[in-house]
């Protein structure tokens, strides 16, 4: 588009009317009753900066700032199919291919499930929704008191580093201990599950998930 | 035997296409060497491509561009939808679909059934053998 104040339409006559230009030029401004010039603001005047005191050091490097986002996690939505007590099974990770059972969507989004342990050797575990298939078997996990199971559990406790020492030398550590917590929580959770693994459920949690030739994933039910 | 599986009015189809796949329905004019009249009794008549119609065994007496009422008593008479459910084409239908239906917890004790019975023929012809 032209711009119609820069391009007048032809030599000699010009872009806006003749009230239009004369207030655009602003001669109206400096007509004697307001004033004879340009109205203007006065200048504010700065208050001084006080002097800062330099400071005795600074740091030799840059100290990145981090970036301020606006943004907020949004929470994970858990998948309709999901809920507490259905039957899962892993695709991916150590675990991939065994069925376990759904107990909770923990804070970070995670899914918490249990194999049960005494089951199929699936222990407490923090998995993500998108690498397992719900199934629509559904097992009852309303006696299991989850409410002191949160994500902080799952965080591997960092060993206290040591010092000096000659790490060739040390011995290789024994068989980890684990945290005995965590054990009673286990041993609680599969303790309250256990008694609604009735008959061939329990046979079908302990059994591996895999694909046969002529087996269509994507047209199965589960 | 001569080929009996004509396209007739009364004709006994499937609808093998689409959505429908599966559903029964009744010739019920002949529009042209493409296309039938097809109808249901819970449906309005509309017209099928040949394409898309599966012939089947059963036939039912009705005149041509019959009413709902007709049709309804003659489906009841004949009883031919059930008589087709029952055929072994039907059955194959069924259990094809009950099949596409299992879940992942039928599918297992599934398999368990088989590899029960897999025991069983095994033991039954180890006795025999002794």
């Amino acid at each position: 588009m032209v711009d119609r104040k820069k391009a007048p339409p032809r030599v000699g006559i010009s872009a806006e009317g003749r009230s239009k230009t004369y207030k655009s030029r602003g001669l109206w401004a400096i007509k004697k009753k307001h004033g004879g010039k340009f109205p203007s603001h006065p200048k504010q005047e700065k208050a001084p900066v006080a002097a800062a005191k330099a400071p005795k050091y600074y740091p030799a490097d840059d100290v990145k700032q981090p970036r301020k986002r606006h943004s907020t996690r949004q929470s994970t939505k858990l998948r309709h199919s999901i809920t507490p007590g259905t039957v899962l099974i892993l695709l991916a990770g150590r675990f991939k291919g065994r069925r376990v059972v759904f107990l909770k969507q923990l804070e970070s989004g995670l899914l918490l499930v249990t194999g049960p342990f005494t089951v199929n050797g699936v222990p407490l575990r923090r998995v993500n929704q998108a690498y397992t298939i719900a199934t629509s078997t559904k097992v009852d996990v309303s006696s299991a008191d989850l409410s002191s199971l949160t994500d902080a559990q799952f965080v591997p406790k960092k060993a206290a580093k040591k010092k000096g020492g000659d790490k060739f030398f040390e011995q290789p550590e024994g068989k980890k201990e684990l945290d005995p917590e965590f054990l009673s929580a286990q041993k609680a959770v599969d303790g309250a599950i256990a008694g609604s693994l009735e008959g061939e459920l329990k046979g079908y949690l302990a059994s591996h998930f895999s694909l046969r030739s002529g087996d269509r994933p994507h047209l199965m039910k589960f | 035997m001569p080929f009996t599986r004509y396209v007739e009015i009364g004709r006994v189809a499937m609808i093998n296409y689409g959505k429908e796949n599966g559903k029964l329905v009744v010739i019920s004019d002949v529009v042209d060497q493409n296309r039938a009249l097809v109808d249901r009794p819970d449906e309005v008549r509309r017209v099928v491509s040949f394409k898309r119609l599966a012939l089947t065994d059963f036939k039912v007496e009705i005149p041509r561009l019959a009413r709902k009422s007709v049709l309804k008593s003659a489906l009841e008479e004949s009883d031919a939808f059930n008589k087709f459910h029952a055929s072994s084409w039907g059955k194959k239908l069924e259990s094809r679909r009950a099949k596409a239906a299992t879940t992942d917890f039928d599918r297992y004790k599934a398999s368990v059934k088989k590899t029960q019975r897999g025991r069983a023929i095994q033991a039954a012809i180890k006795k025999l053998g002794k």
